[in-house]
């Protein structure tokens, strides 16, 4: 199934007292002279929130960038829909935050697999994201007094949340993008919209360079630059149903890594606990119930199997509180694989009401009156109206876990490089802070992180070697003729399957057995089943044949890729037989059912090579100085 | 339910388009509008057809990506509510429904239901950003704002840019788009300084790009999923006033 490799090292990370890491390597990192950065290109692929913010803070620093995304506008990259909020280690309520806590709660909330100096950079860094973003006019909510309110989130006993009503995303993102265009007008970022990346130029070992489809023309070009960044985020529609936007997809950080780039812990998913339940066969996407929402409902379901009454008519006693039952000290805000886990098991158990539990603002509404919660959620029980018809200050919501975000992505070191030298992985699509399970608000906090902070300040390093020399036009013309060969095999099949079709089924597939359960025969069966889908997806598929703006031609690259990446997700999950944060294999949990680490075994990241045949695993492991690694417990 | 879809096909740019009826047997009150769409797009798929093209993203009313003119009226018949998610619970069995994309001058078709709007990015670039280069920023605590204000910026703030208000406009015009960021960043302190420049220069820029101009009819307002308010329009005509009465070398 896989070779074992040579160990990996992340040889850029500092050692010394954890909370001068950050210091010392931007002191020890070389630095380019403004007069050099304007012969230097960088090209960013992806505008969400890590790639918008790159491209921006990279464009003011004197640096020439070329920013490309697929989407029409580089407003709508899917960072928009994050609802919840940031975390910020400010300490604005006096509640005992710290950055060493915020550290300390990610590092622990990840099961112990992530790096502890990359998480501390990210807690360090997390004040400075606050700041800019307010001096850019991002319209945080407010108290009376002027000062900004915050929020606690799943996986914290204090108040560290950043947010702007449920559309905190929306509003991050706009101030990057509002960042992004400033600069598009200066003429430092030359902006590509409605352009996919297909593939990596690497020449020399470096990375040189993408190859593009422009999606209005058809046109497949290569585009040239001293460095290339990818921000194209996470992989979570490999499930076919998430709460990604339909677009999103793993072909850029899957290319790269066909070409060399390791890819770290493809089996970390998240399962989000407060998401809208599939409603029918016809279902295209789920939508999130922002985890915000645990903050005043409770979530309940009966506590006999097959109550079939309504749920006004269930009294008190007869309703099974569950999380507040099991984890009573912090109730209904555990961490997301968590709760997840814990609906799937009551559901299982016969308990479920309409595919999903209870989320129930009563005893919120009795207690703070209705417009206290509008003012908190109000845009989400909008939201959720619409989409279900029924209304949440009436009936409680009904949830059900859905894939909402991958912890896995390319392997990069302290200073955000993947394997191959010049190609640097920011925001979701890397691997690095979030270990096991990414806690709420830690996503936005991450992409911001490394696109107006870290990345800024470690590419210099790489970038004081170049301008590097011309690019081999043999290594260009290789990759650009590799994608439009393989453009030209999916318009050749002309089968009697359509793509959606495939996906859906490889959603099937990964959904029940590279789940929220995972275990060894059910991995085994689904490597056995995307294998075949695979080879019949490039028999049977059907694309129409147009040769310019062709939206079926698009999603046939994408799914052909996650047909790819499945198969990797699976070895990784059946290779790690112990089970940690969001991976929980069924043949290892404590007694009452909690992921069981075995941090003997597997205290390491898994970062695979591509070889085309079985993959190679390189571990690298994992050392904790400051965290020591328990059982967690939320008790 | 049984429905008969009226979709606007254009095979380009430069191709003429036209009103083609399709049958789509089997829908269900719960899927989204969108979802009916994909519905008909496999089967045309298998037929041998081309698909119909139409923008679309999130799906969860936030990205502004889908955005079709439904039975005449921008986003259809629901109101503050996005295409992706109009459910056809909104819709009775037998209904026909004519599908169109957004019609404007600056939004040419790309593709059947697909426009161009690059005209609207244009418009931010122009100035609708506070100009706060990375790393100079002061703790975020030093400039309270008060939380009426801060409300009202954020009003302002959540358009989504899909254009329904430039579609519903009698004459083209994106001044409730333009107006809604001019409004987010005057209501906030960190927006004074750019104040004056930032609504000239994006109102060049919103005519440069072929908008028409606001003669407030407010069918922007009534189409918006967001319900941006036309108060931000006069918001906007105020500044622009102010602005524009002051001579060009001390305006901020």
């Amino acid at each position: 199934m896989f070779s074992v490799g040579a160990p990996i090292k992340d040889s850029r990370a500092p050692g010394g007292p954890i909370e001068t890491r950050w210091d010392r390597r931007r002191f020890e990192a070389r630095l380019v002279s403004p007069a050099n950065r304007r012969r230097l290109t960088v090209i960013v692929v992806g505008t969400g929130l890590a790639g918008a913010s790159a491209a921006a803070t990279l464009a003011e620093a004197g640096y020439r960038v070329r920013s490309y995304c697929y989407q029409d506008s580089p407003r709508r990259a899917h960072s928009i829909a994050a609802q919840g909020g940031i975390n910020a280690a400010k300490n604005y309520r006096n509640d005992g935050d710290s950055v060493h806590r915020l550290f300390h709660d990610t590092v622990k909330g990840g099961d112990f697999r992530s790096r502890e100096s990359n998480v501390h950079r990210l807690a360090q860094v997390s004040v400075e994201i606050i700041d800019q973003c307010v001096a850019q006019g991002v319209p945080f909510a407010r108290e009376y007094g002027g000062l900004l309110d915050n929020r606690s989130f799943g996986g914290a006993q204090v108040s560290r949340t950043f947010y702007a009503r449920g559309q905190t995303g929306q509003q991050l993102l706009l101030g990057a993008y509002q960042a992004l265009s400033r600069q598009v007008a200066a003429g430092t970022v030359e902006a590509f919209t409605r352009h996919e990346m297909l593939d990596l130029v690497v020449a020399d070992g470096r990375a040189r360079g993408i190859v593009v489809r422009d999606l209005v023309t058809g046109e497949i070009t290569t585009e040239l630059a001293d460095a290339v960044v990818l921000a194209t985020g996470g992989y979570g529609n490999v499930f076919f149903l998430s709460t990604n936007a339909k677009g999103c997809n793993v072909t850029a950080s899957w290319r790269a890594h066909r070409r060399g780039a390791l890819f770290a812990n493809p089996c970390f998913t998240q399962i989000h606990p407060t998401c809208i339940p599939q409603s029918g066969p016809h279902q295209s996407k789920l939508t999130l119930m922002s985890e915000s929402l645990r903050n005043d409902g409770r979530v309940w379901v009966p506590a006999k199997a097959g109550d079939g009454r309504a749920p006004g008519d269930i009294p008190e006693g007869e309703r099974d509180y569950y999380l507040e039952r099991m984890y009573p000290s912090f109730g209904n805000l555990v961490p997301r694989d968590i709760a997840s886990r814990a609906a799937k098991n009551v559901c299982d158990e016969g308990r479920g009401v309409g595919s999903g539990v209870y989320l129930d603002f009563a005893d919120a509404i009795a207690r703070l009156g209705r417009a206290a919660v509008a003012e908190r959620y109000g845009n989400l029980f909008e939201m959720y109206q619409r989409i279900t018809g029924e209304d949440p200050y009436e009936v409680p919501m009904r949830i059900y876990p859905a894939v909402h975000y991958t912890m896995g992505g390319l392997w990069v070191d302290y200073d955000l490089q993947s394997t191959i030298p010049g190609l640097f992985v920011i925001g979701e699509a890397n691997f690095s802070d979030h270990g096991a399970n990414r806690l709420g608000a830690s996503a936005l906090m991450q992409g911001l992180a490394d696109g107006y902070f870290v990345l800024p300040n470690t590419i210099n390093d790489y970038l004081a070697d170049g301008p590097f020399p011309a690019v081999d036009p043999s290594a260009e013309s290789s990759a650009l003729a590799a994608v439009r060969e393989r453009v030209a095999r999916l318009l050749a099949v002309n089968g009697d399957r359509t793509v959606d079709s495939f996906h859906r089924e490889l959603g099937r597939v990964m959904w029940d057995h590279c789940g929220m359960e995972r275990t060894d025969a059910g991995l085994r069966k689904a490597i056995s089943l995307v294998r075949s889908l695979r080879d019949e997806f490039w028999a049977r598929v059907r694309v129409p044949p147009s040769a310019g703006f062709n939206q079926s031609l698009e999603r046939a690259g994408r799914v052909a890729d996650f047909l790819e990446l499945a198969e990797l997700m699976c070895v990784d999950a059946l290779h790690r037989t112990e089970s940690c944060g969001g991976h929980f294999r069924a043949e290892s949990q404590t007694p009452d059912g909690e992921a069981l680490r075995d941090d003997a075994r597997f205290s390491y990241v898994a970062a695979w090579e591509w070889t085309g045949g079985a993959p190679v695993l390189h571990r690298e492991d994992l050392e904790f100085e400051y965290v020591t690694p328990s059982q967690r417990s939320y008790k | 339910m049984n429905l008969t879809l009226r979709i606007w096909r254009q095979a380009g740019p430069r191709e003429r388009g036209r009103m083609v009826a399709y049958e789509v047997a089997g829908v269900s009150p719960d899927m989204s509008f969108l979802e009916v769409l994909d519905m008909l797009n496999e089967r045309l798929t298998l037929e041998g057809a081309e698909p119909v093209a139409f923008d679309h993203d999130c799906r969860e009313g936030i990205c502004g990506a889908c955005g079709l003119v439904v039975n005449g009226v921008a986003h259809g018949p629901s109101k503050a509510t996005t295409t992706c998610q109009l459910h056809m619970r909104h819709f009775r069995d037998g209904d026909t429904i004519d599908v169109e994309p957004w019609r404007a001058r600056a939004f040419p078709v790309v593709k059947d239901l697909v426009v161009d709007r690059g005209a609207l990015d244009r418009v931010i670039q122009a100035g609708g950003y506070v100009s706060a280069p990375t790393g100079s920023a002061p703790d975020a605590h030093a400039l309270p704002v008060p939380k009426e204000d801060a409300d009202a910026a954020f009003e302002a703030a959540t358009c989504i840019g899909c254009g329904a208000c430039v579609a519903a406009c009698p004459n083209g015009s994106a001044m409730l788009f333009t107006a809604a960021k001019v409004t987010h960043l005057a209501r906030l302190p960190q927006g004074q300084p750019e104040r004056q420049s930032r609504v000239l220069d994006m109102v060049a820029a919103h005519d440069e790009a072929g908008f028409g101009g606001c003669t407030n009819t407010g069918e922007c307002t009534a189409v918006c999923p967001k319900g941006i308010p036309l108060e931000t329009i006069g918001q906007l005509n105020r500044d622009y006033l102010q602005a524009a009465r002051r001579p060009a070398r001390s305006r901020p």
